[in-house]
């Protein structure tokens, strides 16, 4: 399976996102913003970091880059596209995705370990993921996901809600939220399924070394379903 | 502008270092040549009242491949490795404008380790506020840990360990060491001696503008009433612009066009230049209008004295000059032709085809004025007589709780859980242990670090804390299962002209020198802070250490959670009862006098290595250090940690039980063994004569003193973790 990171001036999860998809087995490529062609891929994923700065509107302008046209191309044509953290902040800004990403409730960065619920798994991000709820890691300040009720009501009746943060045993309440989402929302899928934007990092749960092991499951199926 | 003694002094200029410029120049010197003087010749700079004293500390070992000097230190960490570290301090300019301030410092310090050419992998950072009901208190904590965390998480690299206090002595001068960690290949670092003539001189990173002019100044000054008025000698960050700025230099890096490479910190443009200079023995000519400017009409001592950041400088092999411009463009940054090297041993400097300044450089380093200032020897302070009958009425496990929320002691998640401290995806032991551990990429190796400063012993005694500092460091590296390599220090105090802070300074100095070259713990890299003082009130002396080592296999990593129910636990070390200066004494019983615990530096030795023969025996399941709080407090944050309980006993000492467990005696730590274990463990600290005490068995969830007194582990847990959150949210 072929893989591709991009890779923006201010990404700083790239090489972790190209460290992990590697050790499951996936053939990657590191895409440079300002590059014009996608190479062939059967996954692009957006990586975290702070794209351009993110002075302004987080992702707003990596949204605009040379290569978004083409990843927004490859998304359209059915291509799988996955963004990260920061990926996920330039994927509502493509509209890739919908909805926005607000500063985090109480004003904060937050890095830390959640759960979150898989909501869906008709798709092959989640298809076969045996559990109900993983263990994933967080760490940004703009992950506050917010849409409009018409968007919601969409958003819902497509069952395009990928993931929502939850407790340990899967319960979905406030107090779980990390950062105010609404619905306790941690990453959302286009209408088709084949884009997914969510907050956590499953590369940084690839080894029980590090702050778990949920992340390896996610990215051995993800590949499994891939091919 | 005319030049005369008061511009001098206006400069921060004592009169007679006036005198001694006109007479090195033969001449006055005009505007710009004084503003360069005045930054090369501040305390800040030109380390006037410590250089002498900083000289007599341990700067070499085995595994010492840079001492102080250069931009950091690097030490041997095998296989062709090699770790670049350094701390500084960002004290002044926090307290001024915390965000900022804190962040510059940051980013300051990750330029210093990549100008090196490492990757920065870890920052650590030792921060320090004034009394919690102080009310600029909750800001400052707020400003700092943002622009800490908004620098940090920006560049992508893990902040992975810390310190935070509270002390009514920073209420007025706060506190900010910011600490990085790069990695590099052994053959490929890189230095700033300029070397060769007529090289071209190249100015990359961002633009300069007008902020932070006499940056480097204002921190080598106390505070008064107009502080306010200092907030534009400020630098303003931008954390995007230096993560450009570091891919860059490693690009340019990997190939061999660069001669020598310098970061433009305090005092940007005009120390950089010299510094390269100075140590190539050799001249720098430049033109000042090729320098990217980001506002109009800046005159040539603005552009001299900026302290923008994001900079660098660097000397090129001749006609490398398109290919490395070719790296800078793509990542958008400035580069600029702005001079050359000359054999002159002089700076030149052209504006407008006008020679603005011509100083040599030998005036501006080696005849800086250098000071023996007067100082006032400290004496041990004499023993408190604690009465037993104060103890009685002090029920164990209300201390306890009332010590576990101790601003000083107490769960710092809320600052921590800020700071992104998993990015780069090889952080293996987090923020809240005894140091940060991360691996080395792609390696079974891994990196230890930690930082830590006493400021409470090291005021009531410089001496004894000076070497309790590095001890602790010591511990703190031998806890986690790393074999300390090396420290970088931070020297924060107060004026060096008032004869008890310069006390403090020399004596304090002194036991980090006496204990690094006991525990053979050289120092590599380091800074000095003085005149963190307002008016006439100055901090506690507060030396902050960081200490790195080294873990062979990071799988053989300890950390300090109780693992499993029905293990031993020990403690190695003995108890003597010292309570004078420990958290208990001055919390509890509000005895603010008496000595520190006495350092015992062959105790330390021995104790550390002892438990790494146990580690590298596989016998510890779990290990913490003994500090603040002591034996019961350590305990406890295991118990916290592990979400397990813990039975003890008191051996049978004759000291009474509060001294026992609060007692903040040195060299001490708790560790937890298999039962099965305990004839082979206690072996070994036979062996090597050290002292150990069985402390208990861990249990479920509750923790038991002598069957009676029990206190359930949650309850420990939310008076530890309750404070801090509790105070910033209100």
């Amino acid at each position: 399976m072929k893989s591709s990171v991009i890779t923006f001036p201010g990404s700083n999860c790239d090489r972790d996102m190209d460290v992990a998809l590697k050790k499951f087995g996936f053939k990657n490529k590191m895409v440079w913003h300002a590059d014009a062609e996608l190479p062939k891929s059967d996954l692009v994923v957006l990586p975290g970091g702070f794209s351009y700065g993110d002075y302004l509107r987080c992702g707003s302008m990596a949204s605009k880059s040379k290569i978004m046209q083409s990843v927004i191309n490859f998304a359209n044509s059915g291509g799988m596209v996955m963004g990260i953290c920061n990926g996920f902040q330039i994927l509502v800004e493509t509209g890739l995705v919908p909805g926005v990403l607000l500063r985090n409730k109480y004003l904060e960065f937050i890095c830390k370990n959640v759960f979150v619920k898989i909501n869906d798994k008709k798709n092959k991000y989640f298809k076969n993921v045996d559990n109900e709820v993983l263990e994933f890691h967080i760490a940004h300040n703009e992950g506050n996901y917010f849409c409009t009720n018409d968007q919601l009501k969409e958003i819902e009746d497509n069952n395009q809600i990928a993931i929502n943060y939850c407790d340990e045993n899967g319960k979905i309440e406030d107090q779980f939220n990390p950062n105010g989402s609404l619905k306790n929302i941690a990453g959302i899928f286009n209408k088709e399924k084949n884009v997914l934007g969510m907050m956590p990092h499953p590369e940084r749960m690839i080894d029980t070394s590090l702050s778990g092991e949920d992340g390896s499951l996610f990215f051995k199926n993800l590949i499994n379903n891939l091919k | 502008m005319i030049v005369n003694e008061q511009v001098a002094v206006d400069h921060g200029l004592k009169k007679d270092e006036y005198a001694k410029i006109c007479e090195l120049l033969k001449r006055t010197p005009n505007i710009t040549e004084l503003g360069i003087f005045s930054a090369m010749w501040n305390e800040h700079c030109s380390y006037k009242s410590s250089r002498l004293h900083l000289k007599k500390l341990p700067t070499k070992g085995k595994k010492v491949i840079q001492g102080p000097g250069e931009n950091a230190g690097v030490i041997d960490i095998e296989d062709n490795d090699a770790i670049v570290f350094k701390i500084e301090s960002h004290n002044h300019p926090s307290f001024i404008e915390p965000y900022q301030g804190a962040a510059t410092g940051v980013g300051g310090i990750m330029r210093d380790v990549f100008t090196m050419g490492a990757r920065p992998i870890a920052n650590l950072n030792s921060i320090h506020f004034g009394s919690p009901q102080n009310k600029k208190t909750k800001n400052l904590l707020r400003g700092v840990v943002h622009g800490i965390g908004g620098y940090g998480n920006c560049m992508g690299v893990p902040t992975i360990a810390g310190q935070t206090s509270f002390d009514s002595s920073y209420n007025g001068n706060i506190l900010v060491n910011a600490m990085t960690l790069g990695l590099v290949n052994k053959d490929k670092i890189f230095y700033s001696k300029a070397a060769g003539l007529n090289k071209p001189v190249i100015y990359v990173g961002s633009k300069t503008g007008r902020d932070g002019i006499h940056g480097a100044s204002m921190a080598s000054a106390s505070f008064d009433e107009k502080i306010e008025e200092k907030k534009p000698t400020v630098q303003v960050g931008d954390p995007f612009t230096e993560k450009l700025l570091l891919e860059a230099c490693l690009e340019l890096m990997a190939g061999d066009s660069i001669i020598a490479i310098q970061d433009m910190g305090a005092a940007g443009l005009t120390s950089s230049s010299i510094e390269m200079a100075s140590k190539g023995n050799l001249g720098i000519e430049i033109n000042l209008n090729k320098v990217p400017c980001r506002e109009t009409k800046m005159t040539p001592y603005e552009i001299m004295l900026s302290e923008s950041q994001e900079r660098m400088l660097i000397v090129l092999e001749n006609g490398k000059e398109e290919q490395a411009k070719k790296i800078f463009d793509k990542w958008n940054l400035d580069f600029a032709v702005i001079g050359k090297t000359t054999k002159s041993k002089k700076i030149e400097l052209f504006f407008d085809e006008e020679k603005v300044a011509d100083i040599p450089v030998n005036t501006l380093v080696e005849n800086s004025p250098m000071y023996d200032r007067k100082w006032k020897k400290a004496k041990l302070p004499k023993k408190n007589k604690i009465k037993k009958e104060d103890l009685k009425h002090l029920k164990i496990i209300d201390v306890l709780k009332k010590i576990l929320a101790n601003p000083n002691v107490c769960s710092k998640e809320w600052i921590w859980q800020q700071y992104d401290h998993t990015v780069m995806g090889d952080t293996i032991q987090k923020p809240g242990g005894d140091a940060g551990v991360v691996r080395v990429h792609g390696t079974d190796k891994a990196v230890a670090a930690s930082v830590d400063s006493s400021a409470v012993y090291c005021w009531a005694h410089p001496l004894t804390g000076g070497k309790q500092v590095v001890c602790e460091s010591f511990r703190n590296l031998i806890s986690v299962g790393a074999k300390p390599i090396a420290i970088t220090n931070c020297l924060n105090f107060g004026s060096p002209e008032n004869e008890e802070n310069m006390g403090e300074f020399v004596e304090c100095v002194q036991g980090i020198g006496e204990a690094s070259e006991y525990l053979k713990f050289p120092v590599v890299s380091g800074n000095v802070s003085f005149y963190n003082q307002t008016k006439e009130e100055g901090i506690k002396p507060t030396p902050a250490i960081g200490g790195v080592g080294l873990i062979k296999d990071y799988k053989n990593m300890i950390t300090m959670d109780f693992k499993e129910v029905d293990n031993l636990v020990l403690v190695i070390g003995k108890t003597e009862g010292h309570i004078d200066q420990s958290l208990f004494a001055r919390n509890i019983l509000d005895e603010k006098n008496g000595p520190p615990p006495e350092v015992n530096l062959f105790n330390e030795k021995n104790n550390g290595e002892t438990l790494l023969k146990l580690i590298d025996n596989n016998l510890i399941k779990s290990a913490h250090d003994v500090s603040l709080g002591g034996i019961i407090t350590a305990v406890s944050k295991m118990c916290i940690k592990g979400k397990k309980g813990i039975h003890i006993k008191k051996p049978k000492y004759l000291i009474n039980e509060i001294e026992y467990f609060f007692a903040e005696d040195q060299g001490r730590y708790i560790i937890e063994i298999n039962k099965k274990d305990f004839k082979k463990v206690a072996d070994i600290l036979h062996k090597n004569a050290v002292h150990f005490d069985e402390l208990g068995t861990i249990n479920e969830n509750e923790l038991y003193i002598n069957d009676k007194t029990k206190v359930t582990i949650d309850e420990l847990s939310t008076s530890n973790k309750s404070w801090l959150t509790n105070y910033m949210s209100k």
